[in-house]
């Protein structure tokens, strides 16, 4: 039965001593080889140099602040129900006096973690998001020795403190968010 | 004389029904039910009196009646309007009702926070709902919003009367089911609000049923607040035996924790009769049992598919058996990582169940007992939280 057009029929006669030697079928490769030499590279010499991101490249979550340094997170739930991997979970508290510098809103995530073992870097969270509080970044390629690394914690996922150390925040944005911003 | 009433025929949507005289268009809609039944923001069956308040029951009668079959001018509120025999309804079916409905939400919605976020009706709530059909993606209204302090009413039950729509359902609950009300609504128009007198506490014994018949986030339990989301708890029918009440609710658990109960609901948000008689549950029941020891299980509640609270729940998830023992003659894996060694989330050696109020971050930082007072709370005789960026201050964008 023929299933495409596309089949090959297959030359099975015995070959020949010329066709035994493969010089020729050699050369041929080799030529292929060789001409690549003279092409553009498609490889680049990471972590020197990087590619540009493309607009909807989605690595690493950050947590967000506002322009006060507040975290802008409320615990709502929202991003640990998109999850399909069940990898965000949280704790919420209430905001106690004294603390209105720190968090946005009455309510916080006192705790806050994203498995990143489970993460499958979809974006939902990010969606789900009421608050403009997590967001993908462009950083990628995690690496740790042990799985206990890969659990990610607030520390971890906190974006720097824009009045404390202005540049590190800026640097955490990235060139997508800081275009978004000038926007 | 003992003939039987006669029934009256009313037509709902293309649907016809046979219902005894007095019965409301509303509750004949609920007796067809889906979606024909009109939303009820204030109307509560078991609530002698209520109703007429939200307008968003509203529907066209096309027919009055087959003795006068002339169409009611103006769109009526079905909670109070009673059935006619040869009565012809359109609720959905009409586009007139749908627009009043959908102006309707944008009134209510027209003093609400929205802060659906850090609300713990949130999930469960019937604004939501009702925004979610009928509502805008954004509002028209351009002046600065009503905003009140947010009010501990007693030790259990707080007051966000931000949130609050002026049902006065709360208001028949404390009339109807408590010895003496302490609370109502103070002031008119645009000022109501709902309030104790002088801030008196409430201390009656069913108060605690005025978190469940609020149709929003405005009167919430404090010994659940912030503790949890509600759709990442799990809903779990029980009962104990109650000397005061039916003692039949619903556990809303994490793990083996009872963060919440509630009376059980029915499927139109109303708390559920037992042999005619409204399951109210008690202050006891509602606020002090919180352990699993004092309940008696007896199944998972039922949940519409379509809730969000269904949502990560596998009720029928069968578990694969653990044959790695078996096939290694006894041994057990070694497991690679613990992960309460981990992580800091859910941790064994907190109980929010035995909390009374919400956490505060010392709570998940080694201080375990640590929970939040009412220090922010707009009282009589503190300052209220002006500084803050709460949802309850008007300063807050």
């Amino acid at each position: 039965m023929q299933l495409t057009q596309r089949a090959k029929q297959v030359d099975r006669r015995p070959m020949t001593w010329l066709e035994k030697i493969y010089l020729w079928n050699i050369v041929k490769g080799m030529w292929i080889t060789l001409s690549h030499l003279f092409k553009r590279k498609v490889t680049i010499q990471y972590p020197e140099q990087k590619r540009t991101f493309s607009k909807v490249f989605r690595g690493l979550q950050v947590l967000n602040r506002d322009e006060e340094g507040r975290e802008r997170c409320t615990a709502c739930g929202l991003c640990a129900v998109a999850c399909p991997a069940e990898a965000i979970t949280m704790e919420a508290a209430e905001r106690q006096p004294g603390e209105e510098h720190l968090y946005k809103e009455e309510k916080y995530a006192a705790k806050y973690e994203i498995n990143m073992l489970r993460c499958i870097f979809c974006g939902y969270c990010e969606e789900a998001c009421p608050k403009d509080a997590i967001y993908l970044s462009e950083t990628f390629a995690p690496s740790n020795y042990q799985r206990k690394g890969f659990i990610y914690k607030k520390e971890d996922l906190l974006i720097p403190n824009p009045k404390e150390n202005p540049e590190a925040y800026q640097q955490a944005l990235g060139e997508r968010r800081e275009a978004q911003a000038k926007k | 004389m003992a003939e039987a009433p006669k029934l009256f025929k009313v037509t709902i949507d293309n649907i016809t029904i046979e219902v005894p005289p007095g019965t409301s268009i509303l509750n004949a809609a609920r007796m067809i039910g889906g979606d024909v039944t009109p939303p009820a923001m204030c109307y509560y069956s078991k609530l002698q009196g209520s109703g007429g308040k939200c307008r968003t029951c509203l529907v066209e009668v096309a027919a009055g009646s087959t003795a006068d079959p002339r169409p009611m001018p103006k769109l009526v509120a079905s909670c109070r309007t009673n059935v006619m025999d040869g009565m012809v309804v359109k609720n959905i079916t009409s586009e007139r009702v749908t627009d009043a409905r959908n102006g309707v939400v944008e009134f209510l919605l027209i003093n609400h926070p929205l802060d659906c976020p850090i609300c713990d009706q949130a999930g469960e709530c019937h604004l939501q709902d009702l925004g979610y059909d009928h509502g805008k993606e954004s509002t028209r209204y351009e002046f600065s919003r009503r905003t009140f302090d947010r009010e501990d009413i007693g030790p259990y039950i707080q007051l966000h009367m931000t949130r609050c729509i002026l049902c006065y359902r709360c208001t028949y609950v404390a009339d109807q089911l408590t010895d003496n009300r302490v609370h109502g609504i103070l002031d008119r128009g645009d000022h109501a609000e709902i309030s104790t007198y002088i801030s008196k506490a409430i201390e009656n014994d069913f108060s605690g049923n005025m978190i469940d018949v609020c149709p929003v986030g405005a009167l919430t339990d404090r010994t659940f607040r912030f503790k949890n989301r509600v759709w990442f708890t799990k809903p779990v029918d029980a009962h104990r035996d109650c000397p005061t009440c039916c003692g039949k609710v619903t556990l809303w658990n994490r793990g083996d924790e009872v963060l919440r109960v509630t009376v059980r609901k029915d499927p139109w948000g109303e708390v559920q009769s037992y042999d005619g008689k409204p399951g109210w549950i008690c202050n006891t029941c509602r606020f002090d049992k919180k352990k699993l020891s004092d309940w008696v299980i007896e199944g998972p509640t039922k949940i519409a598919r379509h809730s969000v609270m269904g949502a990560n729940h596998y009720i029928n998830a069968k578990r694969p058996l653990e044959t790695i023992s078996e096939v290694m003659g006894g041994r057990h894996p070694r497991v690679l990582m613990d992960i309460h060694k981990v992580s800091d989330v859910n941790q064994p050696e907190v109980m929010l169940s035995e909390l009374p109020g919400p956490a505060t971050g010392d709570t998940f930082n080694g201080q375990k007992l640590e929970y939040s007072t009412n220090i922010t709370d707009g009282k009589i005789g503190s300052p209220s939280n002006e500084e803050g960026t709460d949802s309850t201050n008007p300063n807050t964008p």
